[in-house]
């Protein structure tokens, strides 16, 4: 397969080969972890920059450990001890590291769109690792991952992402991923977190919970984020647990196995009740395991193309 | 228009006869199978090793292990082809220290194929001796990597190509020299 592609923006757009070839990739980085020595020497001399304008523990690390694992140079960038601080422009950071002669970056930020932007002043490798309410492309690949490890073929599969779909790029990813795989997407949580005409992303939608598990093979539940609900539209945690929470309980009334993923980090008793994220129903650190992988392949894939023969087709 | 000549040079029978004489050089080189192992390389490596093992089980009859080696990940012309080359699994289920891993590869050209798969190996432990066995040496080294046991010397010139076909790849056992000739 011709793998031409020079950033990772989102997922939107990306066929069904793609996506199989990045895990199919991501399957073989995936053998190397588990080395004696889990490192292989593919990227050594290209140099990456972590840009993380929002805080991150797990993206960050599973990065920096992709990178590592790579032999890639890299360089973390930290919001609060930066220029940005002192008033400097996006455009001028990014214009300022390229200036380094680095190859790719890797970005979260908080707007939507940013690394769309970044992509178009700087000649390096665009990442997305987060960008505000858009994608989160590389959570939705390994969420990709992780249930095919499980199912195999994805076509046909019923999963629920339940939570704050609006304000999730988890979600979004998920949404364009799953259906480029043929699996169907349903979207559960209270009405304030579905999106304004969600119905149009070709999704079920589930206002109750016990109906989303009824629909379900797996359940994605996203961590409720606190820090993103100053508007009004979510009462209380204790609320949420009771009308939303993900309970064994619940789950063993609906009679059937269901696989449950989170892209972490939990909130225990709010979305998920705690002895249950442990339990083996829960693939949740199988997730960040293959986190590492699939950014390893991301970052192997996505380096390819250097700027000067991107137009070029396969001699 | 391009077009091709192609000159087969060892057939099905000839291939099995040139593996079976393989087998017998690598057990006697060895003196028994004790602590040898069998590491394909991809693509093409890895049918050949399952046929030396088995080769090797009929003189022997003991089966040595096999593991399928992919070395895109240490090679060393990565980003110099417009086409990142597809990374294939590794599958190694043994230890290799204080092994004697015989290294199978189908063709023997530049040697940068086999430099690559010398550092994999040194990531997955210690062996005692690493040898090398290829079905086809075709000469044109780049680098000091000789081969300890070769199927057949076939001298050729850089614009040509060694084709080595398998049945369990390729439907067919067969090995050709295909020149092209004529516009590309």
């Amino acid at each position: 397969m011709q793998f031409s592609r020079k950033h990772l923006l989102g997922l939107e757009g990306f066929s069904k080969e793609e996506i199989l070839y990045i895990l199919d990739t991501a399957k073989s980085f995936r053998e190397v972890l588990s080395r004696p020595i889990p490192k292989v020497p593919t990227l050594r001399g290209k140099t990456i920059v972590n840009l993380f304008f929002e805080a991150s523990t797990r993206t960050r690390i599973s990065f920096e450990l992709a990178e590592k694992r790579l032999s890639a140079d890299s360089v973390n960038f930290a919001v609060s001890t930066s220029s940005v601080k002192k008033g400097e422009t996006l455009r001028d950071t990014a214009r300022n590291i390229e200036a380094m002669k680095i190859d790719m970056v890797v970005m979260r930020h908080s707007a939507a769109g940013a690394p769309h932007f970044l992509s178009q002043c700087v000649d390096a490798h665009i990442i997305n690792a987060g960008d505000g309410q858009h994608e989160h492309p590389t959570q939705g690949l390994l969420d990709l991952m992780t249930l095919q490890e499980k199912f195999g073929d994805l076509s046909g599969l019923n999963v629920v992402v339940v939570g704050d779909i609006a304000h999730s790029r988890v979600a979004r990813s998920n949404i364009y991923g799953l259906q480029a795989l043929g699996a169907k997407v349903g979207l559960c949580g209270p009405a304030t977190f579905i999106p304004y005409q969600a119905e149009h992303w070709g999704v079920e939608i589930f206002n109750k919970i016990d109906e989303a598990i009824e629909w379900a093979n797996v359940l994605n539940v996203l961590r409720i984020q606190l820090e993103r609900q100053q508007g009004g539209m979510f009462s209380t945690t204790r609320e949420y647990f009771n009308l939303f929470g993900i309970t064994r309980q619940r789950i063993e009334s609906a009679g059937k196995d269901i696989t449950i993923l989170h892209p972490g980090p939990i909130n225990r008793g709010v979305e998920i009740e705690s002895e249950l994220a442990d339990s083996d129903y829960a693939l949740i650190l199988q997730q960040v395991t293959n986190g590492v992988a699939i950014r390893m392949a991301v970052l192997y894939l996505f380096s390819g193309l250097s700027s000067d023969n991107s137009s070029e087709s396969d001699a | 228009m391009v077009a091709e000549r192609n000159n087969q040079v060892i057939d099905a029978a000839g291939l099995h006869r040139t593996l079976t004489r393989l087998a017998h050089e690598i057990v006697e080189q060895n003196r028994g199978v004790a602590n040898l192992v069998l590491l394909g390389v991809r693509t093409r490596g890895v049918p050949i090793a399952y046929r030396l093992q088995r080769m090797i089980n009929d003189i022997e009859g003991q089966d040595l292990p096999v593991g399928e080696l992919d070395v895109t990940m240490y090679r060393d012309d990565v980003f110099q082809k417009i086409k990142q080359p597809s990374v294939q699994t590794t599958n190694i289920k043994f230890n290799i220290d204080g092994k004697t891993v015989v290294v199978v590869d189908d063709v023997l050209y530049t040697g940068r194929t086999v430099r690559a798969a010398l550092d994999a190996i040194i990531d997955f432990g210690r062996p005692t001796a690493i040898q090398l066995a290829v079905l086809i040496d075709r000469g044109h080294r780049e680098l000091p990597i000789r081969a300890d046991y070769v199927g057949k010397s076939i001298p050729t010139s850089q614009g040509e190509e060694v084709r080595v076909k398998l049945k369990e790849t390729d439907q067919q056992d067969s090995v050709s020299v295909i020149r092209a000739f004529g516009e590309k």
